[in-house]
């Protein structure tokens, strides 16, 4: 099942990339015309999201590197302990929607103290897997196209988040020990 | 809403520096994360481009609109508010197949295009769709089917099984989903 799983994720963007070409050879379109006239908004749309990823890689910086997101994490883990989160992957779990780069690295910390194949490791890693960053998504999908409001957006996603933390402690003391 | 987060990380970032006698962190923080910022606009303008160009020939030649009729009666159960054989439609399937592929920034580029097609459909454009939402939420919950840096550490520590955390992080991930979307329909009624 993995290798077929890993097989389909190296191959799926070729797939993609010969479907579409062959269906425009077949459909008589003049494919690299379309493409290069296609190509032409990448530019426009990478120097259109620009401010928005200074912005917020601005931020997520200064509030991480400051040591306001430690402090945040030391008031935030007597809490979620009373809720079965090991305090071990707390900073992972706070970090994962805030910074990919940054939940990379507390999880190659957490993977070299504990042992990759530890309780700890084990959990860190599903949960580093089955979470994304929203923050930066958040301003560059909607500085993209100039929404203002997000509406219901934020809260939804942390609550989602919240249930992917909790999902994965769970999924792995019921798998893993 | 941005704005106070925005405000609230730059504020207290600062504020916390000042008190740990860490100032010269913000000056080292501002020069390398705005740095950051634009090589990586720069590197997302490559992909970008590349698949702005794909979906343009599948535009042209009728592929959109085949995937959009296929798999409009699954989309329009998540999102309603899009009309049938819409363009959007096919971009937010491509987007979720490079996602669960781990395509990284080719599902980037897909996305952004999927959010220029729901603003067209959009009445307020200044204010985010109940579609936008939704597939932002969909999207932020990580639908990944096999998370290939998580499996490098793993293997790299020299992890008997790196790859045993594929189920569990399928289960937890698709918990989170479920939970997203119906916390996204609960919620659109009240913003």
């Amino acid at each position: 099942m993995i290798q077929i799983l890993n097989f389909i994720s190296i191959m799926i963007i070729p797939i993609l990339i010969t479907i579409i070409l062959v269906h425009g050879m077949i459909k008589k379109v003049n494919i690299y015309e379309a493409f290069v006239e296609g190509a032409k908004e990448g530019f426009q749309t990478a120097i259109r999201i620009m401010p928005y990823l200074i912005a917020i890689f601005l931020a997520i910086g200064i509030f991480k590197d400051s040591g306001a997101l430690n402090i945040f994490i030391k008031i935030l883990s007597p809490i979620t302990k009373l809720f079965g989160v090991p305090s071990e992957v707390l900073p992972l779990a706070i970090m994962r929607p805030i910074s990919g780069s940054g939940s990379l690295g507390i999880l190659k910390d957490l993977v070299g103290t504990y042992g990759p194949d530890s309780f700890i490791g084990r959990l860190a890693c599903t949960m580093m897997g089955s979470a994304e960053t929203i923050f930066y998504t958040m301003a560059v999908y909607f500085g993209a196209v100039g929404i203002k409001r997000g509406r219901h957006t934020l809260p939804a996603a942390l609550i989602s988040h919240i249930a992917a933390i909790f999902a994965s402690v769970w999924v792995c003391r019921w798998v893993f020990s | 809403m941005m704005s106070v987060i925005w405000f609230m990380m730059m504020i207290i970032g600062i504020i916390t520096a000042v008190f740990t006698q860490n100032t010269h962190v913000i000056n080292d923080a501002v020069i390398k994360n705005t740095q950051e910022a634009v090589v990586f606009a720069i590197g997302l303008t490559g992909i970008m481009a590349v698949w702005l160009g794909l979906m343009n020939i599948a535009e042209k030649s009728g592929l959109i609109r085949k995937i959009g009729r296929i798999m409009s009666p699954f989309i329009r159960l998540l999102y309603p508010t899009i009309p049938k054989n819409h363009p959007a439609i096919s971009s937010i399937v491509m987007n979720m197949v490079a996602n669960m592929f781990g395509a990284g920034n080719s599902a980037t580029a897909l996305g952004l295009k999927t959010m220029e097609q729901l603003q067209r459909i959009n009445n307020d454009k200044s204010t985010a769709s109940n579609a936008m939402c939704m597939f932002l939420v969909i999207n932020m919950s990580s639908i990944q089917l096999i998370p290939l840096s998580v499996l490098k550490i793993r293997a790299d520590a020299g992890s008997l099984n790196p790859t045993e955390i594929i189920g569990t992080s399928i289960t937890a991930t698709a918990v989170s989903t479920i939970v997203g979307i119906i916390a996204c329909k609960l919620l659109e009624r009240k913003y």
